[in-house]
C-alpha cells in the first residue's frame, strides 16, 4: 500500500518535470515585456492618448528643468524692468511681457512647477485616505463603520468642491500649501465612493468568502484580495483627476488664494493680464492657452490609461 | 348610463390594467420608499454640512471677536461681543447656539456689510438663481438638442465639432471663458451687453421674485425685459457652455449606442414609424446617462458661479460669498455654503427623482440603489 503509494507520487513528479521541461522557455523578463507591448498598444489604439502623453512628458520635463530652458529665469521671481514692460509677442519675447517687463512663456513655465507639484501633493495625500476608507467601508458593509464612514463623504459630496475648498482656503492664510489642504480635504470622498462601490460587490465574491473561510484575517483580506480589484479604476480616475487639480488650483490663485506673487501661477496670470485687456491680450490669453492645454494633455493620458488597464482588448472604448 | 355602454367601459379598462400595470398607478410603493428614503438621507447631509461649515468657521487662526470688530476695538468691546456671541462657552455649545439661530434664519451680522447675512442672502440670491436658472435652461435644451443632432447626422462635420467642443469644455476653465468671452463681446464684437444687470437709465422693475428678467415680464414691461434680457445673456452663456458639450456628447453617445439594440430594430420590423422611434423610444432610455450627470452640472453651475459673477460685475449672491471670503467674513460665509449646499442637495434629490421616473429599473424595481 504504502510502496504503491510511493510509486504514484513519483510518477507524478517525472510527470510534472516532464512538463516543465516541455513548456515554452517564457523567462520572468519576458513575460513582462509581452505585457508591457499589449498595454502599450492598448495606450496607443487612441492616438489622442499618444498626444496627451507627449504633452504631459513636455510639462514635467520643462517644470523640471525650467532653470535651464527658460529664455529669462531671473523673471520667475521678483525681477522689474519697465524698459520692456507691456510688450507684445517678439522674437525676443515669444509671448510678450507683463506690466512689470517680464517674460511671459518663462512665467507660465515656471509656473508648471507649482501646479504640477499641487496636483501630485493633493492626490498622494487624498488617494490613499480616500481608497482605505472606501474599501473598510465596502468591506465592513452594514455596521456603524459603514454609515458613519459614507455619511460623511455624502456630506463632503454635498457641497461643490471647489465652494468648499475656496472656504476653507479663504479663512486660512493664502499660500500655495493651505490651497493643497483645502484642496485635498475636498478630494478624498470622490475616491471612498469610488472604491465603496467595487469594494462592497468584491466582498460576496467567491475568492473573498473563500479567503476568510481558510482563516485569512481581516488585514490580508482588504489589502491582499479587495485592494488589488479597485486599483485599475483608482490608477484611471487619478490620472483624470490631475487635469481637474490642476484646474481647481488654477481657480484658487486666479482669486489670490493659490501661490503668491512673486512666485508665478497660471491663475494669476490671467487674472492680472486681465486688467489689462483688451489692449495687452497676450498678458491673458497665453496663461489661458497654457491652462487649457495642461487640463487636455492630462485628459488625454487619462483616457489613455484607462484604455490600457481595462479588461478585453479596449475595441469598444 | 346604459347596461351595456359600462360593460364595455369596464372591459376595455379590465384588459388596459393588465397589459401596462404601472401605467396609471404611477409611483410604486417601492418608489414612494425610494423617495423618503432619499428625503431622510439628505436631512443627515445637511445636517453634516452644518457641522462641517461649523468647524471651518472656527479653526480660523486668531481671536473671532478681534476679527470681527477690528484692530481698534477696546478690550470692554470685544468682552462683550464674546459675551454677545457665545464665544466663551465650549465648542458643542457654541455650535448648538449657532444651529438654533440658523435654524430660525438668523446667521448672525455680516462684518463686512454690518447687516443681518439673511438679509444680505435674500437680496443677492434671486440674481444668481436667476442666472442658474437660464444656465441651465440653456444647458438642457442645448445638450439635448445638440445631442441629437450630433447622434442623427453620425461622422458628420457637427458630430466633430460637438466633439472637439466637449473635448474644449473639459478643458477651459469657467474663468478663462468668462474672461475670453467678456473679451469678445466687449470689445472685438459688442452686439450684447456684458456688465451688470440693467443699462443705465432703465429703471429695475418691481421687486416681486427678485430676477429682473420674470419681474419686468410680470408687469408687462417688455423693453425692460429685454435689456435684462441681454444682460444676463454672456454670464449664463459662460456659466452652461462647458458642461452643454458635454452633455451633449453623452446624450450623442447613448443614442449612437441603442440605436444598434435589438428592440428597435423590432420595432421598425412592426413598422412603428421612424420619428416615434426616434422622439420616443430612442430618445428616452438615452437620456439617463445624461440626465445624472446634469445634475451634476446644474449644482456645478452655482459653485462656478462664484467666479463669474464677480468676472461680470453681476451682484449675485455668489459675488457676495466671494467678497465674504476675501474679507474673511465667517458669517456670511457659513451662510453662503450652508445656502449653496442646501440648493446642491435638492437639485439631487431632484435629479434622482427624474432619474427614477425615466428608468422604470428603478421605478418598478424597488429602488436598489
Amino acid at each position: 500500500m504504502i510502496k504503491s503509494r510511493d510509486a504514484e507520487i513519483k510518477k507524478a513528479l517525472a510527470y510534472e518535470a516532464k512538463r516543465q521541461e516541455e513548456r515554452p522557455v517564457t523567462s520572468n523578463f519576458q513575460k513582462h515585456l509581452d505585457n508591457l507591448k499589449k498595454a502599450g498598444h492598448k495606450f496607443f489604439r487612441n492616438k489622442l492618448s499618444g498626444v496627451g502623453l507627449a504633452v504631459v512628458l513636455l510639462i514635467i520635463f520643462s517644470a523640471i528643468f525650467a532653470n535651464y530652458i527658460t529664455p529669462y529665469p531671473i523673471h520667475a521671481g521678483a525681477y522689474v524692468d519697465f524698459a520692456h514692460s507691456n510688450q507684445p509677442p517678439s522674437a525676443q519675447f515669444l509671448l510678450g511681457t507683463d506690466n512689470m517687463g517680464r517674460d511671459i512663456l518663462t512665467r507660465i513655465i515656471f509656473s508648471f512647477r507649482g501646479a504640477l507639484y499641487m496636483a501630485v501633493l493633493v492626490l498622494a495625500i487624498s488617494v490613499p485616505v480616500g481608497v482605505f476608507l472606501g474599501i473598510l467601508g465596502g468591506y465592513l458593509k452594514g455596521t456603524i463603520v459603514d454609515t458613519l464612514i459614507m455619511r460623511i463623504t455624502d456630506v463632503f459630496l454635498s457641497v461643490p468642491a471647489l465652494l468648499l475648498a475656496l472656504a476653507v482656503a479663504s479663512v486660512l492664510k493664502p499660500n500655495l500649501t493651505n490651497a493643497m489642504m483645502a484642496v485635498t480635504l475636498m478630494w478624498w470622498p470622490w475616491y471612498t465612493r469610488l472604491v465603496y462601490g467595487m469594494a462592497t460587490s468584491c466582498r460576496n465574491e467567491n475568492f473573498v468568502i473563500s479567503a476568510g473561510l481558510i482563516g485569512a484575517g481581516k488585514a490580508h483580506i482588504i489589502f491582499k484580495e479587495i485592494l488589488p480589484n479597485c486599483l485599475s479604476a483608482v490608477f484611471t480616475k487619478m490620472a483624470l483627476d490631475v487635469g481637474w487639480v490642476i484646474l481647481i488650483g488654477a481657480t484658487l490663485s486666479y482669486v489670490g488664494l493659490g501661490e503668491q506673487p512673486p512666485t508665478p501661477s497660471l491663475g494669476q496670470m490671467v487674472s492680472d493680464g486681465a486688467r489689462y485687456l483688451p489692449d495687452s491680450w497676450w498678458m491673458t490669453v497665453f496663461p489661458s492657452i497654457a491652462i487649457i492645454i495642461i487640463i487636455l494633455g492630462f485628459n488625454f493620458m487619462g483616457d489613455g490609461i484607462g484604455d490600457m488597464l481595462s479588461k478585453g482588448d479596449g475595441k469598444d472604448a | 348610463m346604459d347596461a351595456g355602454g359600462s360593460r364595455i367601459v369596464h372591459t376595455s379598462f379590465f384588459y388596459r390594467s393588465q397589459e401596462i400595470p404601472h401605467k396609471k398607478s404611477g409611483l410604486s410603493m417601492n418608489f414612494k420608499k425610494f423617495i423618503l428614503n432619499r428625503l431622510l438621507l439628505s436631512i443627515v447631509v445637511i445636517f453634516g454640512l452644518s457641522i462641517v461649515i461649523f468647524c471651518i468657521a472656527r479653526i480660523v487662526p486668531g481671536d473671532p471677536a478681534r476679527m470681527a470688530l477690528g484692530a481698534t476695538a477696546t478690550e470692554h468691546a470685544l468682552e462683550t461681543f464674546r459675551a454677545e456671541n457665545h464665544l466663551k462657552e465650549p465648542l458643542p455649545m457654541q455650535y448648538v447656539y449657532w444651529i438654533k439661530g440658523v435654524l430660525t434664519g438668523d446667521f448672525g451680522i455680516s462684518t463686512m456689510t454690518k447687516r443681518p447675512v439673511i438679509q444680505d442672502m435674500m437680496e443677492f440670491l434671486p440674481a444668481t438663481l436667476e442666472v442658474v436658472i437660464l444656465a441651465a435652461v440653456f444647458l438642457v435644451l442645448g445638450s439635448i438638442f445638440l445631442g441629437r443632432l450630433a447622434a442623427k447626422h453620425k461622422d458628420s462635420v457637427l458630430d466633430a465639432a460637438v466633439r472637439v467642443f466637449s473635448y474644449a469644455g473639459v478643458a477651459i476653465p469657467g474663468f478663462v471663458l468668462a474672461v475670453l468671452l467678456l473679451l469678445l463681446f466687449g470689445y472685438v464684437w459688442p452686439i450684447i451687453p456684458v456688465l451688470g444687470r440693467l443699462s443705465h437709465g432703465i429703471a429695475a422693475p418691481p421687486g416681486i421674485t427678485g430676477m429682473y428678467t420674470l419681474d419686468s415680464l410680470l408687469s408687462g414691461n417688455f423693453s425692460t425685459f429685454g435689456d435684462a434680457f441681454l444682460h444676463i445673456l454672456t454670464p449664463a452663456l459662460a456659466l452652461c457652455a462647458g458642461g452643454m458639450f458635454q452633455e451633449a456628447r453623452l446624450v450623442r453617445n447613448a443614442m449612437t449606442e441603442n440605436m444598434g439594440k435589438d428592440y428597435l430594430a423590432a420595432m421598425e420590423g412592426y413598422g412603428v414609424p421612424k420619428r416615434l422611434i426616434m422622439n420616443k423610444y430612442l430618445f428616452k432610455p438615452s437620456l439617463i446617462p445624461a440626465v445624472s450627470c446634469m445634475g451634476m452640472d446644474i449644482a456645478a453651475l452655482m459653485s462656478n458661479a462664484f467666479l463669474i459673477e464677480v468676472i461680470f460685475g453681476w451682484p449675485g449672491i455668489s459675488k457676495y460669498g466671494m467678497n465674504a471670503m476675501l474679507a474673511k467674513d465667517l458669517n456670511a460665509i457659513s451662510g453662503v455654503i450652508l445656502i449653496f449646499g442646501t440648493i446642491f442637495v435638492v437639485i439631487n434629490i431632484i435629479v434622482d427623482i427624474i432619474v427614477a421616473y425615466l428608468d422604470p429599473r428603478i421605478r418598478l424595481g424597488g429602488g436598489k440603489q
